[in-house]
């Protein structure tokens, strides 16, 4: 035994790196790699004459997934080549994935930068025609934030006790039609939701247009995401925990709300607000039932209003390039608000939460 | 204990400091755009605007071939009238007669007359009564193309026919050449473009496809989705300008508004008459003084001539109608209604669509809309 | 009782918790919060059974005045005469569209999860993981724009590129002329749509996976990556599922961005390069406008069958959740 560490001591001292069992690469090998292969793939992009920057991105990766395996299983042995073949693709479809979502980012910022200010935020479009230069989009935004909050303050209780009922209570029929139900709607289309909406209360009920109906349509597209993505995250709570609470002779209900909801917190605020962002942007269901306006109408139960989905919608029909920048701005405001949401949400989750050391 | 309630209070100023932010920007919102004005037109007419009794908030839907006229008459009848808010859906034809039918709109803007069928479903909602078609707005159908070095461009209506019914592929097609001597025609594919959504300005060209060429168009002319196999769509009228600005080759139709918004060039239409008549509202004018109307009563649905052979008169056209009840209005809604029309069928009213893109109504017609207007009750 | 009980079936019923406790109020409250959540469970209930039956009602008034039959028919024109409607186009369209996103998205949404729970840097990991949110909550309507925009002509070279070296798969062969507003690129667009909605959730999941497993497999000697294949991926597998089906739900139902993008046409063509199919909301938006009450109850037969795709991928999705049971914590 000795022997052999003796005999192995000398490799060791000569590894950079100080590894105790075999070889490894130096920690630069992949980042070296990487710029290998993009310098690869840009070069056989430019002698092929493809036309296609996608083309170029794509070869490059493939040259740094399969140098990485190559090298590394020369240098470190199979297992430790797989490793590194999954780190690497893991990187890679970071990289593929980001350069689309920075670039809209980019687009809707580049263009939509240059037409925000505070006239833009403070005004509405009374009194302009869509041709024209100017206005603003205060009387959509105004009509968004409040059709939003609506649907939220109706969805969010319902979905997060629904899917409480379905992970801590439901065994029988009702949550098993429950969860059947709220499976087939997370694919209604939201042009439906609208349509029923529009049949029921406005044609049936004979309540007028207004934000509120269009509320309603965004409360029933919002309930399935909020259901389905918080009883994921309930699934998750260690079950250890629950016994312990209950162990400790807390009633089911102060257990739920003390320690299984605080626990998931973070996840449960992810899927409502995953929920928001979806409703936020809907153009159908306030077409359908907020009717849309140039004016500022800041009572939500009465008369039409617009939001800034529509808004976007709208603007980008009519085509003028006054309008398109409009629309850029608009979308631009509409993204800012969401992510504005999602922070504060974000934080009270953060704050909330039990820390978990992670 | 501490850290916790340290949170809960940065919680709680978060919220209120998001509330007191909500509050801010609900209070420096305003609707006085006019400093900002940058079309500043027809201010000066606005005194001339009869308001009567015009209050309140009206409701109307329908063809988005009017609206950019339906946002001029808004604009210039809100600033007359202080207190009335009239918002216009342009939603498609067929969606505003529906919602008028199901009484949700003060009146609906439509494309196409009533169909019987549709005015059985009105008297629903007209109480008495049933709904009528008053004329309001003409137009031309542009037909824009994007072929690189060629800048003026005549087809005829059978030549036009093929070409969208993908029988034409190239652009120096005989057919082509031949109607365009003296033009460069490049050998790039054709590439037509069509609406993906339905709608009346589709529905127009069917009509005027089926009129000049009947032996190369077969389709339904009243369809107003598009039937012809091949090609390509685009939603809106504004996604086939915009298509066909971008690709080479291209060639669609739409409002005349949504060329000069592109910079489009549109075809000149041979249509047997002395010289190729080009996409202009007065060229539109001259063939929508033709129609005649085919309404009875006070119904004033017209009948196109879209096989005109009249000199200068563009035959691509549409007229879009307001459509209301002739009696058994909603009491709160009738008097802007009648404002608002009495208005719109104006000379002052009619005055101001050439610069929009639209062809105002022949005086004739005008004035039979003018006689029907005030008696709607 | 109560050994049986603890492991297998938590949490317990109630009535076994209050054996020695103080039962008055404690009764109280967990009555008041079961009659809550399950009052909640069948206000849901309720609206989409009310939906539900909205829908068919309206879907059967319509189907059964199709002179043509429902399923094969490759037109839309229900305000004809004779009335005549189908949907073999949307199905394939949907369908079609909606795998391209999700083979895209899926495994992409993995990595990038993957990435962020175990692989990036610690400075790095939290901004990324940030950014993912931000992007999730973009609407969807500005996705169309950009798709439109931009998107459009830069896949138009990656089709002529497919169209040269692989037409012989018959599937990537262009036959018509024409910019690439076709179902790949629809495909691609719902996949980068998608693809934050997945990443989201699948993340939760990957970081709530327990520690000490990992810890335990990294001590015995295991790579990183087989930590990841051995204790991350199977005990976040019903999440993955989950976080997919949420993707595909919002894929199969998106309106505007496909509108916006998609040529549409009504014939059936196995060339996904080729411009033309639809989707089931992409052709209710196209039509809804001009249509009459009877189109409207056509377009909502439509959506039915959407519902019905749905609910089957659904189902297949439970079914294989339910048999991965033993890894989701609450065993539920």
């Amino acid at each position: 035994m000795s022997h052999t560490l003796q005999d192995k001591r000398p490799a060791v001292a000569d590894d950079p790196q100080g590894s105790l069992s075999h070889a490894r690469m130096p920690r630069w090998a992949p980042l070296a790699i990487a710029a290998g292969s993009a310098v690869l793939g840009c070069l056989i992009g430019l002698v092929a004459g493809l036309d296609s920057k996608i083309q170029w991105g794509l070869l490059a990766a493939l040259i740094f997934i399969a140098g990485t395996y190559l090298i590394t299983a020369k240098v470190e042995g199979p297992r430790q080549a797989k490793n590194q073949v999954a780190t690497s693709l893991v990187w890679v479809c970071f990289l593929v994935a980001v350069v689309p979502l920075l670039s809209l980012a980019w687009t809707t910022v580049s263009k939509g930068a240059g037409v925000v200010d505070g006239y833009f935020l403070s005004h509405s479009m009374s009194g302009l025609l869509d041709t024209d230069e100017g206005g603003g989009i205060y009387h959509a935004l105004l009509g968004t934030i409040e059709q939003v909050a609506i649907a939220t303050l109706i969805a969010t209780p319902i979905g997060l006790l629904t899917a409480v009922y379905l992970v801590e209570y439901g065994r029988g029929r009702l949550s098993r039609a429950v969860t059947f139900f709220v499976d087939v709607m997370t694919g209604i289309p939201s042009i439906v939701a609208g349509l029923f909406i529009l049949s029921t209360w406005i044609v049936m009920l004979d309540f007028g247009f207004s934000g509120f109906a269009g509320a309603l349509a965004l409360a029933i597209l919002m309930m399935p995401v909020i259901v389905r993505s918080t009883e994921e995250m309930l699934k998750l709570v260690p079950n250890e925990l629950r016994e312990a609470s209950l162990a400790l002779g807390v009633p089911q209900w102060r257990t739920i709300l003390k320690v299984v909801l605080p626990t998931a917190i973070g996840g449960i605020t992810t899927g409502v607000m995953l929920a928001v962002a979806r409703i936020t942007g809907e153009t159908a269901p306030v077409l359908l039932l907020v009717f849309g306006t140039k004016l500022i109408n800041s009572n939500p139960f009465e008369g039409a209003q617009s939001s800034l989905p529509l808004y976007v919608f709208e603007q980008y029909s009519v085509g003028t390039d006054a309008a398109v920048d409009r629309a850029w701005g608009a979308a631009l405001v509409l993204i800012a608000f969401v992510m504005l949401l999602n922070l504060v949400a974000r934080g009270i989750a953060r704050w909330k939460a039990p820390k978990t050391g992670r | 204990m501490k850290l916790q309630r340290k949170n809960r209070l940065r919680a709680t100023a978060l919220g209120a400091l998001a509330v007191s932010g909500a509050l801010v920007l609900s209070a420096c919102g305003s609707d006085d755009n006019t400093k900002e004005s940058a079309g500043g037109d027809t201010t000066a007419a606005a005194s001339s605007i009869k308001c009567d009794d015009a209050k309140g908030q009206i409701l109307a839907a329908g063809s988005s071939a009017q609206k950019n006229a339906m946002d001029l008459w808004v604009k210039n009848f809100q600033q007359a009238c202080a207190g009335v808010e009239i918002n216009y859906q342009p939603i498609g034809s067929g969606g505003g007669i529906t919602k008028f039918t199901q009484g949700q709109v003060a009146f609906a803007g439509s494309d196409s007359a009533l169909k019987p069928e549709e005015v059985t479903a009105s008297e629903e909602v007209c109480k008495g009564g049933k709904g009528i078609n008053l004329p309001m707005v003409g137009g031309p159908v542009a037909i824009g193309f994007n072929v690189p070095g060629v800048d003026s461009l005549v087809l005829d209506g059978p030549t036009l026919a093929k070409i969208f019914d993908s029988k034409i592929k190239k652009w120096d097609d005989k057919a082509i050449a031949d109607l365009n001597p003296d033009a460069k025609l490049p050998s790039t594919a054709i590439q037509a473009f069509h609406r993906s959504d339905e709608s009346g300005t589709t529905q127009n060209l069917n009509k005027y496809l089926k009129a000049a060429a009947p032996a190369e168009w077969k389709y339904d002319d009243s369809s107003k989705s598009w039937e012809a196999k091949g090609g390509q769509a685009a939603s809106g009228s504004s996604g086939v300008a915009s298509s066909v600005k971008d690709t080479e080759g291209a060639i669609g139709y739409f409002e005349l508004s949504y060329a000069t918004a592109s910079n489009l060039t549109t075809v000149k239409v041979d249509t047997g008459a002395g010289a190729p008549v080009e996409a202009t509202t007065e060229n539109a004018s001259k063939a929508i003084a033709a129609a005649k109307v085919k309404g009875t009563g006070s119904d004033l649905a017209l009948e196109l001539d879209y096989a005109t052979k009249a000199e200068g008169a563009y035959p691509i056209i549409l007229v879009t109608y307001e459509i209301a009840c002739d009696k058994g209005n909603k009491a709160e809604t009738l008097p802007s209604v009648k404002a608002f029309l009495n208005y719109t069928v104006s000379e002052e009213g009619q005055k101001v669509l050439s610069e929009a893109g639209y062809a105002p109504l022949p005086t004739e017609i005008a004035a039979k809309v003018r006689e029907i207007v005030p008696t709607l009750s | 009782m109560e050994t049986e009980a603890a492991p297998n079936d938590a949490p317990p019923p109630p009535t076994l918790e209050h054996h020695g406790a103080s039962k008055g109020p404690k009764q109280i409250g967990d009555r008041i919060f079961l009659g809550l959540s399950r009052g909640s469970g069948i206000t849901l209930l309720v609206i989409m059974a009310a939906i539900a039956g909205f829908l068919s009602y309206r879907a059967a008034l319509a189907i059964s005045k199709d002179e043509t039959n429902f399923l094969t028919t490759f037109e839309w024109n229900p305000q004809g005469d004779p009335s005549s409607f189908g949907i073999a186009v949307l199905v394939y369209g949907t369908i079609v569209s909606s795998i391209i996103a999700m083979v895209i998205a899926v495994p992409i949404a993995i990595g990038i999860a993957l990435f962020i729970s175990h692989f990036a840097p610690r400075r790095l990991a939290s901004p990324i993981a940030y950014l993912v949110d931000l992007l999730a909550a973009v609407p969807s309507i500005i996705y169309g724009l950009w798709g439109a925009v931009f998107l459009v002509p830069y896949l138009d070279g990656l089709n002529k590129w497919l169209n040269e070296y692989f037409a012989w798969t018959y599937i990537f062969e262009k036959t018509n002329e024409g910019i690439a507003r076709n179902l790949f690129t629809v495909g691609i667009l719902l996949a980068i749509m998608i693809l934050p909605i997945i990443t989201n959730v699948i993340r939760e999941v990957f970081l709530q996976s327990p520690k000490m497993h990992e810890e335990a497999a990294l001590a015995l000697g295991a790579t990183r990556w087989e930590v990841i294949r051995m204790s991350v991926i199977p005990f976040g597998r019903s999440g993955i599922i989950s976080a997919s089906m949420l993707g595909l739900g919002r894929a199969l139902g998106e309106t505007m961005a496909v509108a916006v993008v998609l040529s549409p046409s009504f014939l059936l063509d196995f060339h996904i390069l080729d411009a033309g199919g639809g989707t089931f909301a992409q052709n209710i938006a196209a039509k809804f406008n001009e249509a009459n009450e009877f189109g409207r109850d056509a377009l909502i037969a439509s959506g039915l069958v959407l519902f019905i795709i749905t609910l089957l991928v659904n189902g297949a999705a439970r079914a294989i959740i339910a048999r991965r049971k033993e890894y989701s914590g609450a065993n539920a």
